[in-house]
């Protein structure tokens, strides 16, 4: 127990910026837009937000800054891929260089600078339970938030209107066309709100996690947070899953590392990757049931003549 | 205001040739200022970027090996993206490639002969083909969709090509430092050139091309590709199936980022290291779509790219600006090439196209 | 040789009558991280600014450059544009300068952390490990636990000496400590560090120490209330209650001395490896939490080490399983030093190979 505890607190944040990021790349994804672009929007939302952090001195004013600076990366790529009908693989590519690349440009003046973290914030009474009240009320807001953020996108989705066209958009850009519904502003709201949750999962990076800017130092967590939409097989659940999964393997190995396992450092590196890959073949089985969730206009591009 | 777009009866050759051009044209502008922004002479700055490297037979040479690995697997992953098929974990069969083929290099170390280098070939494509096949495997056998596994094992062969260079392939006498011995001659690719690195990998980089071209233009295969991605319902009814186009497909691009990743340890590096490829698997797919799924394509989108980064360093060394803007510098120029590309199956629909277009 | 010694002098003769062609030296770097890292490429461009400010000469660098087969053109290109001294400063560096320098003949090379010299190639690292003798013994006195936290990058000859060298200072002052080591397989990446410092944590350690480049260990060392000791700089600004002192690289009087060298025909291939005596290494100013006492221990053992009274890999040491390898009144030589890849006693754990 002693150990189970503080190890679940480090799984939590290890998992809150993955959950952040694609959260926002599974809206955008049912809407039938893939933005392989989250990493460059992650480490801009990264960059931002320490500046603003720092410049400010509000956390709350830097985590809305985080999430505009996603948003203006996810309006260029909106722009390329709805307005001028580029390819969406390559752009997002082309979108992670450039973010990455622009980051440590607004960045120079910010290396070697600290911040405390934002503050966390313990609920009276209940975060004093044994237990449960340091592991489920004593976390910091975003945490919560990111929780707050799987039901409403569970409920958007499954529970609204706005849900039903985003993923009748998502499903069949021409038949929703046909309906009456306009294709191109979902799915750009769509890819806003993609780009501004990558930018707050950076910002988490750069505010809570580990409060401090260098470069690229989102370090591939836009590409997990890619591969986690895929794995969830778009449903909003197993995005939570899968991020409380992988996170929860890579603290475990550290720990079985600092436990002395005879294992090396690389096998052990490895492990978080290859359980998201076991577990994805072990729900994928059943084919019907990912057709289903599958948006089947992904990636293609739509003209209201064609 | 943006121009409207009206879709074209059919694509426009004219433009197929021309967007390039003004894409290029946009990313000059771009680049004049952003250099102007950044403090420093654009004339200076471009000319870093674009004329500086290839200005010698040195410069040319060092484009032609760059370039190589981006070419190939740029051929092989349009075939892929064609089909429909996401293989967007190249990186590590890149990685397995290079791996297998040095391992081949340092089993035959200090021998001589002209079997090393077509069996660390062998070894190079059998090793990138076993690592897509894993995600074909698991994609065909268990519905495990194929950008989720072929990305994750990326990961997982690089962590495996640093366990082995810090174990069974390290250097003996290296001091316990993590890198192999370097290769004897017999396996290091032949030289067009003996004051250049250029190596006859560029060359199989081009047979590569004419072969993609012949695949996906001449075949009965390259039909197969091309019904499945754009119509997967119909390529079922035509007796297609899904699964060889899947199986075929990850298979040439494995194989051939393997030989890639072969190429790289026995041509320009010439041992194993911790780390053999600056994200050429990943950069590839950009190459790929620039070059718009067509090998002739990715020939010029990989020379493109290529140059991108030679320019990038030039502007380094002559004008102190940090790689960062390398990178912004090269987003830029990849938006307008990908969005000029809308030129060739729309127009515009206003009486200024030019000054319009400006407005992207 | 008798020619080209005549030549060197000449050119050093023309540049101490002509002061101004000094301005006219060209020096290169190359770097494997940007230099955003605010760890190891950092510490570089550091050394570059302050030979800039120092001699008024005109240096150029590239960052990120991926060690491969890109590194060999970059070097190239800096040996092929007028550049007359280029610092490499990475081991994976060290094949491609090599290379380039057969080549270049009147370039002249240094490369950081390597082992092979050629007539125009030098090599020069930096002995850390000396400041790890020193963190080590402050860990021994002020751990409580006896469980220190290890967070390293990649099982490299220079990590496991710095565990060694630490270990061995640590257990000099409390045998009964033991050192815990987590490897993240990473030089900068302040996420996973994090992790691996709350992971160290959770386990009891109360002292964390780093091979790793970014101050996020120590961040959590500060929130979670343990010590910490910083790395490459000093990092009191992110952990000003959790940091006891720092090891600081510091490259700007050698890259300074070897330029000043370059301009006054006196360079000559050499290895160097410094330590704390040339200022290569340095120590951060304690911080509040250290006692008086441990003070003048630390402080003693660095004028030790200084004076060369003192070595870190002194005898009597014993491995893993607790046999004496190496006999009282013995060092351990450099040679086996450089390559080191087996763990003194009281390291948890196996490298991994």
């Amino acid at each position: 127990m002693e150990i189970l505890v503080p190890a679940l607190l480090t799984i939590i944040t290890a998992a809150t910026p993955l959950l952040f990021a694609a959260l926002g790349e599974l809206i955008t994804e049912k809407s039938g837009v893939l933005n392989l672009g989250v990493e460059g929007m992650m480490v801009m939302g990264a960059i931002i937000g320490f500046v603003a952090v720092h410049y400010s001195g509000s956390a709350f004013i830097a985590v809305i800054a985080s999430m505009l600076a996603g948003g203006v990366m996810a309006a260029i790529f909106a722009l390329l891929v709805l307005r001028f009908h580029a390819s969406q693989v390559p752009t997002g590519l082309a979108l992670t260089i450039f973010g990455i690349g622009l980051s440590a440009l607004i960045g120079q003046s910010m290396i070697g600078i600290a911040y405390e973290g934002i503050p966390h914030v313990s609920i009276p009474f209940l975060s004093s339970i044994p237990v449960l009240g340091a592991l489920l009320f004593s976390h910091d807001l975003l945490v919560y938030f990111s929780l707050v953020m799987v039901f409403a996108v569970y409920y958007f989705l499954n529970k609204t209107r706005g849900g039903l066209i985003l993923r009748a958009i998502g499903d069949s850009h021409d038949a929703a066309h046909a309906m009456g519904y306009s294709v191109i502003r979902v799915r750009l709201l769509a890819t806003l709100f993609g780009g501004a949750m990558a930018g707050l999962g950076g910002a988490y990076l750069s505010l809570a996690y580990s409060p401090l800017w260098v470069e690229q130092m989102t370090a591939g967590r836009g590409w997990i947070a890619l591969a986690l939409v895929v794995f969830a097989t778009w449903r909003t659940g197993r995005v939570l899953l899968g991020a409380y999964l992988f996170g929860g393997i890579t603290i475990l190995q550290l720990h079985a590392q600092a436990l002395g396992i005879g294992v090396p450092a690389q096998v052990m590196s490895m492990l978080p990757y290859l359980a998201t890959v076991l577990v994805l073949v072990l729900i994928s089985r059943d084919l019907g049931k990912i057709k289903l969730n599958a948006p089947a206009s992904l990636g293609k591009a739509f003209h209201a003549s064609s | 205001m943006l121009p409207k777009l009206a879709k074209r009866p059919t694509p426009s050759r004219f433009m197929v040739y021309l967007s390039p051009v003004l894409a290029l044209f946009l990313s000059l502008l771009a680049g004049i200022v952003l250099f102007l922004i950044m403090d420093v002479s654009p004339w200076t700055a471009l000319h870093a970027f674009f004329i500086e490297p290839i200005s010698s037979a040195y410069g040319l040479s060092e484009l032609a090996v760059k370039a190589t690995p981006l070419i190939l697997i740029g051929v092989a992953l349009s075939l892929g993206f064609k089909a429909g098929v996401w293989n967007i974990g190249a990186e590590g069969q890149l990685i397995v490639g290079g791996l297998c083929g040095g391992a081949v290099a340092l089993y035959f170390y200090e021998q001589e002969g002209f079997h090393i280098i077509p069996l660390m070939m062998l070894a190079g494509v059998f090793g990138g083909m076993a690592w897509a096949a894993i995600v074909a495997f698991l994609r065909v056998k268990f519905n495990a969709n194929e950008i989720l596994t072929s990305l994750m094992l990326s990961y997982v062969a690089g962590l495996w090509l640093n366990l082995m260079v810090h174990g069974p392939l390290k250097d003996p006498e290296g001091f316990n430092f993590p890198e192999s011995r370097i290769f004897s001659d017999s396996a290091m690719l032949p030289l067009l050139h003996e004051d250049y690195r250029l190596h006859i990998g560029f060359l199989l980089a081009l047979v590569i091309v004419g072969l993609g071209w012949i695949l996906i233009s001449r075949t009965l295969l390259g039909y197969q590709i091309k019904v499945s991605g754009a119509a997967p319902a119909a390529g079922e009814h035509a007796g297609f199936s899904t699964a060889r186009i899947i199986w075929v497909t990850l298979l040439i691009g494995g194989g051939v980022a393997g030989l890639a990743g072969m190429i790289e340890v026995s041509g320009p590096i010439g041992q194993l290291l911790p780390s053999i490829s600056p994200g050429y698997g990943f950069t590839a797919i950009i190459v790929a779509y620039v070059g718009r799924l067509h090998p002739v394509g990715a020939l010029f989108a990989g020379l493109l790219l290529a140059l991108t980064y030679l320019g990038g360093e030039t502007a380094q060394i002559q004008l102190n600006l940090p790689v960062a803007v390398t990178g912004v510098f090269q987003g830029l120029l990849l938006f307008f090439l990908l969005a000029c590309d809308v030129l060739i199956h729309y127009r515009l629909q206003f009486k200024q196209p030019a000054l319009a277009a400006r407005g992207a | 040789m008798l020619i080209k010694k005549t030549l060197t002098m000449l050119a050093a003769m023309a540049l101490a009558v002509n002061g101004g062609a000094a301005a006219e030296l060209k020096v290169g770097f190359v770097y494997v991280g940007p230099i955003g890292d605010h760890g190891w490429s950092y510490q570089h461009d550091q050394g570059r600014l302050a030979v800039e400010k120092e001699l008024g000469v005109e240096t150029s660098y590239v960052e990120s450059v991926a060690e491969g087969a890109d590194a060999e053109r970059v070097i190239r290109q800096l040996a092929s544009s007028g550049h007359d001294l280029i610092f490499t400063t990475s081991f994976g560096y060290m094949n491609p300068t090599n290379k380039v320098a057969k080549r270049f003949k009147k370039v002249k090379f240094e490369h950081a952390t390597g082992y092979k010299r050629a007539k125009n190639v030098s090599t020069y690292s930096s002995r850390f490990y000396e400041g790890r003798a020193i963190i080590g013994a402050i860990a021994g006195r002020m751990t409580k636990s006896n469980v220190v936290g290890y967070i390293a990058s990649f099982p490299i000859p220079e990590v496991i000496r710095g565990i060694d060298a630490f270990t061995l200072a640590l257990r000099k002052e409390n045998p009964d400590a033991i050192v815990k080591v987590v490897w993240v397989n990473s030089w900068f990446d302040p996420g996973k560090e994090s992790d691996a410092a709350k992971a160290l944590i959770d386990q009891g350690a109360d002292i964390i120490t780093q091979h790793t480049d970014s101050p996020a260990p120590l961040q959590v060392a500060e929130k979670r209330g343990v010590y910490a000791f910083g790395q490459a700089s000093d990092m009191k600004a992110f952990a000003p209650k959790a940091q006891l002192t720092s090891i600081i690289d510091d490259w700007s009087p050698y890259y300074i001395e070897r330029v000043k060298a370059v301009m006054d025909g006196s360079w000559e291939s050499k290895d160097t490896w410094g330590g704390l005596d040339t200022g290569m290494v340095k120590m951060a100013p304690y911080g509040d939490a250290v006692p008086e006492d441990v003070r003048k221990l630390a402080d003693s053992i660095e004028k030790s080490i200084v004076d060369g009274s003192f070595h870190p890999f002194q005898g009597p040491i014993k491995n893993q399983k607790g046999e004496l390898v190496v006999k009282e009144g013995e060092i351990l030589s450099d040679e086996v030093l450089v390559g080191l890849d087996w763990y003194v006693e009281g390291v948890e754990g196996s490298i991994p190979k």
